[in-house]
């Protein structure tokens, strides 16, 4: 089978659907579960949360397929859903940090990256792999909620700025910000642990 | 014009996403070109985009899509018009 026989028609079976032949929700949905899990679980760091969040995106999805507009991508709809759950998961857990209360407002709030002369001469401190994802993930768990949210979306959910700015409902010039914000601020935290790595662990760096 | 450092950090993010224009897009990498302390900004930036695509590569939980279409199709049966008359 080639690929060119899979091409897939979402508006027929979104039409179907809608039509009462709800069977092909399950065809529907069976290329983003993957994406819509890995957002649940980027926000909520929680397996088994993770998982209850991403069932429940999938089932508002369906509840409400009679709203989506075929102008926007149907994984990228399904992706605003799961931050939406994700983010009212995340209120109710009431870990929600203090600073999103006082986040800077978004035109005052200049980062400014760590700056590393020796970059590239690294001394001899090696980090686990798992050390590593482990300082990434509190790092990002750690930025305030706007700017993790548009870090997710398009570094790990790779969507585009302009569907990061459709998911959010924010425009695309503030997801530019935010997202130029949330990397310095990754930068600021994480270049300098990350650069006592010792030269063996960084060789899947290939800019060294 | 010659850009100053802190100039090109606030065009670092544009710069790793290909969305500068032209004309800033150039005045960036003349600077990068003899400026380390902006060079290795990049570099650790773009290393923990990497970093980063490199975590988002993990199992899904045992079964996730059974249980998925499982409550899926437990929930359509509940309600099996939901969609149309919602």
């Amino acid at each position: 089978m080639t690929g060119s026989a899979e091409v897939r028609d979402e508006a027929a079976l979104i039409a179907a659907i809608l039509a009462g032949d709800t069977r092909h929700f399950h065809e529907l949905i069976r290329p983003y579960e993957r994406s819509v899990y890995v957002m649940a679980f980027s926000m909520l760091r929680n397996e088994a949360e993770a998982e209850d969040a991403a069932q429940e995106a999938f089932l508002k999805a369906f509840r409400k397929l009679n709203t989506f507009r075929a102008d926007s991508k149907f994984g990228t709809w399904l992706i605003s859903i799961t931050l939406n759950e994700g983010r009212s998961r995340l209120r109710r857990r009431q870990i929600v940090k203090m600073d999103s209360l006082d986040t800077p407002a978004e035109e005052h709030c200049h980062v400014t990256p760590a700056l590393l002369r020796d970059w590239r001469e690294i001394p001899s401190e090696a980090l686990e792999r798992k050390e590593i994802r482990s300082l990434l993930r509190q790092a990002i768990d750690e930025l305030p909620e706007i700017y993790r949210e548009a870090f997710l979306l398009r570094n790990v959910e790779e969507l585009s700025v302009n569907e990061a700015a459709e998911a959010i409902g924010i425009s695309v010039g503030a997801v530019k910000v935010r997202l130029h914000r949330a990397r310095m601020m990754l930068q600021k935290r994480l270049a300098p642990e990350l650069k006592s790595m010792s030269p063996t662990k960084r060789r899947w760096f290939p800019w060294f | 014009m010659v850009l100053e450092c802190k100039h090109v950090w606030e065009q670092i993010s544009g710069y790793l996403d290909g969305s500068l224009d032209a004309e800033t897009l150039e005045m960036v990498q003349k600077h990068l070109e003899h400026c380390e302390i902006c060079s290795a900004i990049l570099d650790s930036t773009r290393n923990i985009l990497v970093l980063t695509a490199d975590d988002r590569v993990f199992e899904l939980p045992v079964d996730f899509s059974e249980r998925l279409h499982a409550r899926l199709e437990a929930e359509m049966i509940k309600e099996p018009g939901a969609s149309s008359d919602a």
